[in-house]
């Protein structure tokens, strides 16, 4: 019934990983970066489940670790988009390369 | 090519032409909006890794509350209902290099793995999500992680409301 070889779903996984971390690198908008770090996070997530799926399914280690990353992926936007909304308040600005009061 | 693998090329290809427009298109509101079809699109896939608990997770807690909290920020931090200016930054060729590189990095390491076209194994008998949940309140399986999780979701809470709080006295 499930014909989809393992590797499929990893080189989609490595894909995605790929975009968001050209996002990361790329995007000016500091959301944006948050935008790429999910894609990145959801990545991860995909590489766990199927391994959990593919390796052993009988066991629930695959599942529970992607709920953790679940949790703290909603702990680091909360934290994140505050952040950058203190930002804008602060200094009016959300674009990276402006937030430079720390560069060295 | 059976159905599977059509529906799985198909949500890959949504998957990843998505991703491509968050990263690239010029409006932060447009950006947040591809990432929920993103997001749904995933969730497809963890339907068809017979993990429905993940499935609807991802859609309560990504699409439900996480894009919705970034299409906030998105209206939150605008001046104008355009973004103005270029989307990517001055490096972006390096980063475009630098993510080609890790993806062929990647593809190198999986490719060179034994297990590399493994097909799935067939699935227990039983409700794999009772499984899930009784492993999950249960002290010598996973009880500590989950609580550890939300103790840092609570924290994360209160140092979000803390800090996006301006009405404060320096």
């Amino acid at each position: 019934m499930n014909s989809i070889p393992i590797s499929w779903y990893l080189i989609l996984s490595a894909g995605l990983f790929s975009i968001g971390l050209f996002g990361v690198l790329a995007r000016k908008n500091a959301v944006a970066i948050l935008l790429g770090i999910e894609l990145m996070l959801n990545a991860v997530n995909i590489n766990l489940v199927t391994f959990w799926r593919y390796n052993n399914p009988a066991e629930v280690t695959g599942q529970v670790f992607a709920i953790i990353v679940f949790a703290v992926a909603a702990a680091e936007v909360a934290v994140g988009l505050a952040l950058i909304i203190s930002i804008y308040r602060n200094r009016n600005t959300v674009m990276a390369e402006d937030i430079d009061l720390m560069k060295w | 090519m059976t159905t599977m693998q059509v529906l799985f090329l198909i949500f890959a290809a949504i998957i990843l032409g998505s991703a491509f427009m968050v990263v690239t298109t010029k409006k932060m509101i447009h950006a947040a909006f591809w990432l929920i079809v993103v997001l749904f699109a995933i969730a497809a896939l963890y339907a068809m890794l017979n993990a429905g608990f993940m499935a609807m997770v991802q859609i309560v807690v990504y699409v439900g509350a996480i894009a919705i909290l970034f299409i906030f920020a998105v209206m939150l931090t605008r001046k104008e209902l355009l973004d103005r200016g270029p989307a990517l930054n001055a490096n972006k060729s390096i980063a475009a290099l630098l993510s080609l590189l890790s993806f062929g990095g990647l593809y190198m390491l999986l490719r060179n793995w034994s297990g590399f076209s493994n097909m799935a194994p067939a699935l227990p008998e039983g409700d794999m999500v009772a499984k899930l949940g009784e492993a999950l309140v249960t002290p010598d399986a996973y009880l500590l992680p989950f609580e550890i999780a939300s103790v840092l979701l609570l924290a994360a809470l209160i140092g979000a409301v803390y800090v996006a709080n301006e009405a404060r006295s320096e």
